[in-house]
């Protein structure tokens, strides 16, 4: 690799009233690597990334592009220096087409008229162009979440971006997604393109990644090359301390079934869908994303309509027609999609925390502050929950916080059946090892739990067993002892 | 990670003041009435007036039609949505109430059981509609508002229907302890309203249904339910304020009512509840509607002429709702 450094941001510096976000960060990209920026949540990532980006303005610090010092105060500074960043949330006009998308802002055509064949055209050579097989004229809702992360891609480039900036892109598609972005990424680099990756995914990294930056609370921690550190020693580096026993989970005999699942279909997604779950077990659920994992879920919970099936719990056969029945039954599932399925932004931990167990505290028109403050209190402490206090916004939390008062929600009512769907997605590492060590505390205590995850590390970790889920059917059953990365694979690939 | 076990909870246990809390989340516009009170109670021209006991009760009579409704819309907004169809309900429950008397000669109160019985049917209808279709709610209720002024005109021919009865005039102009029994009605609706939004599962319900459908979903909440709880309620309101009107009125009126909605809507909106959905209290309504009342009871004290005061009027919710702006957006 030679040694062009295209980007260079020196001692950036930036205060918000009260939080000092950056502290003299330094961060260099070189043209055709890839670089990626490690830091748990609310390590000043983002923050870096908005001012590099023109969305925030530093306080202290200099950029050099090319070696020359430049300014960027604006998003349109940004892009003139070549700069493109590819959000986590995607922000594509879903009810127009990819070609119009692509051309947002800059449409083809003279004078006011756009020429919208001539888009599509030239939008299309694009596409071929990063081997991305979409049609142009698709309109953006009609694409799974992967591609349209495509279409973000060829839009960034399409503005001859040279500073490619990714924020989590992997954070919401499948493995073999994964894969093809990578193919593309290492396309882009090979033109000297170069790609500032942002992941909480540490087994990308040895992947597709050259260098790594790790930053800690606004700080620069240091910068390493990829191929001569290893896991432990950049997990060290973003928490500041060795997490020992990252993946804690004590090991215990199962004990009597106490969830049995057969023959269940929604003649959508899932499709004849059998089996078991032992108390005290954490059975998981792998596959490539819309193997129909959460679906089966959800028929179980009585959240598709026609759903047909066969639900046992304790060896008794039950009915259940909504979460409710479900929960009667002490089965509960925490969501997959946290902000949309699962927590009312607006309102409080303590609204967040108690919506389950209303029935505890609020009866004859009295509410009973003091027993409502103490359920709150009781899951805060029990998730390890860092909050001001019981009032804060949740919206206001950290993903893994929330994620926390989610989980503790849940817990409230008691279950003895725990659903968790993505229970670590884009949640920082601390966290994620905190939740390993809760999932660990309640299966000793008799709960039983079935995770579903496409983090192949945690599956494999945490499970007794593993259903390989494909194309809506059961692929097989794993045992913890044969348990690996590709075992999993041979079943999940289609 | 024990160190986390001991998170610091600035408030638990006992809750902090309710009367603080209410003060402290509506300081804008409580602020904003109180010196609307003190300008009316020293401006030379309304100062001997406005501060009487019968000024005031004459206020309070004038708002508890809209504050009725703006019961029932909090509640609608809340959960997201909006309910266009109160106003013209008014003015149909007030002409078949007023036709029950004065048509088919029935006494009183079965009339305006009947009459709010006409509001009680078209929040189900509603609620029907809204709750097992996607149909947004202002479409349907923008169907159902035409509908109602429509049959109030069809039934009436476009004239008032009176009725010349004192009995019939007690529950709109009426006193009973030497209060208003508006008032009355009003005081009891609002803390009934309150009492539901803060202290049931289904209030809470609303504000998650409101905040996000998908989680109370998820959570089991019943949203259809839910939905239909709340445009039923917003109905009986409807037809609550029709026969207070038409009692006031001494007579049935096809144009009774007319973008009372609206007034309803600004009370709420003016009160601080967002037309996203998921948040806002009934207390803000209440100083909302307040504030509407006083500023034109002030301006008729004035002389003011009726066109201005609806400009005002305007002036107030642009500028009631821009300063909730600038709250929020320093809050995050």
């Amino acid at each position: 690799m030679s040694d062009n450094t295209i980007l260079r941001m020196k001692n950036i510096t930036k205060t918000f009233p009260g939080v000092k976000a950056l502290s003299g960060v330094n961060f260099d990209l070189k043209a055709g690597e890839v670089h990626a920026l490690l830091g748990e949540n609310g390590a000043g990532k983002s923050t870096l990334i908005k001012v590099l980006g023109g969305i925030y303005h530093a306080d202290g610090g200099e950029i050099e592009i090319d070696g020359k010092p430049v300014r960027i105060e604006s998003v349109q500074d940004a892009e003139k220096n070549g700069i493109a960043i590819i959000h986590q949330e995607l922000v594509l006009v879903p009810y127009m087409s990819v070609a119009e998308n692509i051309f947002l802002g800059r449409e083809l055509g003279n004078g006011p008229a756009v020429n919208l064949r001539e888009q599509e055209k030239e939008a299309q050579a694009m596409l071929d162009k990063l081997g991305m097989p979409i049609d142009s004229r698709t309109l953006i809702k009609d694409l799974p979440i992967a591609q349209q992360q495509m279409v973000e891609i060829t839009k960034a480039v399409s503005t001859n971006s040279r500073i490619l900036v990714m924020d989590e892109p992997t954070s919401s598609i499948s493995e073999k997604d994964v894969e093809n972005l990578f193919g593309i990424m290492r396309d882009l680099t090979s033109h000297g393109v170069g790609i500032i990756y942002i992941s909480h995914k540490m087994s990308e990294l040895q992947d597709i990644c050259d260098r790594v930056t790790v930053m800690r609370d606004g700080e620069y921690v240091g910068t390493k090359v990829v191929k001569e550190t290893d896991r432990d020693e950049l997990i060290a580096m973003m928490v500041g301390r060795q997490l020992t026993n990252y993946y804690e989970r004590d090991f215990l005999d199962p004990g009597e079934e106490v969830l049995r699942v057969e023959h269940m279909n929604d003649n959508k997604r899932v499709f004849d869908v059998s089996f078991e779950l032992k108390k005290g077990e954490i059975v998981g659920f792998a596959g490539l994303v819309g193997a129909g994992r959460s679906e089966t879920m959800q028929a179980i919970f009585g959240l598709t309509p026609n759903s047909t099936g066969d639900v046992y719990i304790n060896g008794k056969k039950v009915e259940i027609h909504s979460p409710t029945d479900a929960m009667k039954q002490g089965l509960v599932m925490v969501p997959e999609n946290r902000k949309e399925q699962g927590l009312y932004l607006i309102q409080d931990v303590k609204y967040n925390t108690t919506i389950e167990v209303l029935d505890q505290f609020l009866k004859n028109f009295r509410v009973d502050n003091k027993k409502e403050a103490e359920i709150t209190q009781k899951y805060i402490d029990m998730m390890s929950t860092k909050t001001p206090s019981h009032q804060q916004c949740i919206g206001n939390l950290s993903g893994g916080n929330q994620q926390k008062v989610l989980i503790g929600r849940w817990l409230a009512s008691d279950p003895q059946i725990l659903v968790l769907d993505e229970p670590t997605r884009g949640i920082d590492v601390g966290a994620k090892s905190e939740i390993y060590s809760i999932m660990n505390e309640l299966v000793k205590k008799g709960v039983s739990i079935i995770m579903i995850s496409s983090e192949l590390p945690e599956i494999i970790n945490m499970s007794d067993r593993v259903y390989v889920m494909a194309e809506g059917k059961i692929a097989g059953c794993i045992g913890h002892d044969e348990l690996s990365q590709e075992a999993i694979m041979k079943l999940a690939a289609v | 990670m024990a160190e986390n076990n001991k998170n610091k909870v600035v408030v638990s246990g006992a809750p902090r003041n309710a009367f603080m809390t209410f003060v402290f989340d509506n300081m804008g516009i409580l602020a904003a009435l109180i010196i609307l009170c003190m300008i009316l109670s020293i401006f030379p021209g309304t100062s001997e007036y406005f501060l009487t006991v019968k000024n005031l009760f004459n206020v309070l009579r004038q708002i508890s039609t809209n504050l009725l409704l703006a019961c029932g819309m909090t509640m609608v907004i809340i959960l997201g949505g909006i309910d266009l169809s109160v106003g013209s309900v008014i003015a149909l429950s007030g002409v078949i109430a007023a036709g029950c008397v004065s048509r088919y000669g029935m006494p009183i109160a079965p009339s305006m059981i009947v009459g709010i019985l006409i509001g009680v049917i078209f929040g189900l209808f509603n609620g029907f509609v809204i709750s097992k279709t996607t149909i947004p709610p202002f479409i349907v209720t923008l169907a159902t508002m035409n509908i109602a002024r429509g049959l109030a005109g069809v039934y009436t021919g476009g004239s008032p229907v009176r009725v010349v009865s004192k009995e019939w005039q007690w529950i709109g102009a009426g006193y009973a302890a030497g209060i208003p029994v508006p008032v009355i009605i009003m005081a009891i609706v609002f803390v009934i309203s309150l009492l539901i939004l803060n202290r049931t599962k289904i209030g809470r319900y609303i504000y998650a249904v409101g905040g996000n459908d998908m989680a109370a979903r998820f959570s089991g909440i019943n949203v259809s339910k839910v939905k239909f709880f709340v445009y039923t309620y917003s109905g009986i309101m409807a037809g609550l304020a029709g026969i207070i009107l038409g009692s006031r009125m001494y007579s049935g009126q096809p144009t009774a009512g007319e973008g009372a909605e609206m007034d309803a809507i600004a009370a709420v909106v003016v009160g601080g509840t967002s037309m996203a959905g998921g948040s806002g209290k009934l207390g803000g309504t209440l100083i909302g509607a307040l504030i509407i009342g006083i500023l034109n009871n002030g301006l008729n004290l004035m002389n003011v002429n009726s066109f201005w005061q609806t400009v005002v009027k305007g002036v107030v919710i642009l500028l009631a709702v821009t300063i909730d702006f600038f709250r929020n957006k320093k809050k995050a």
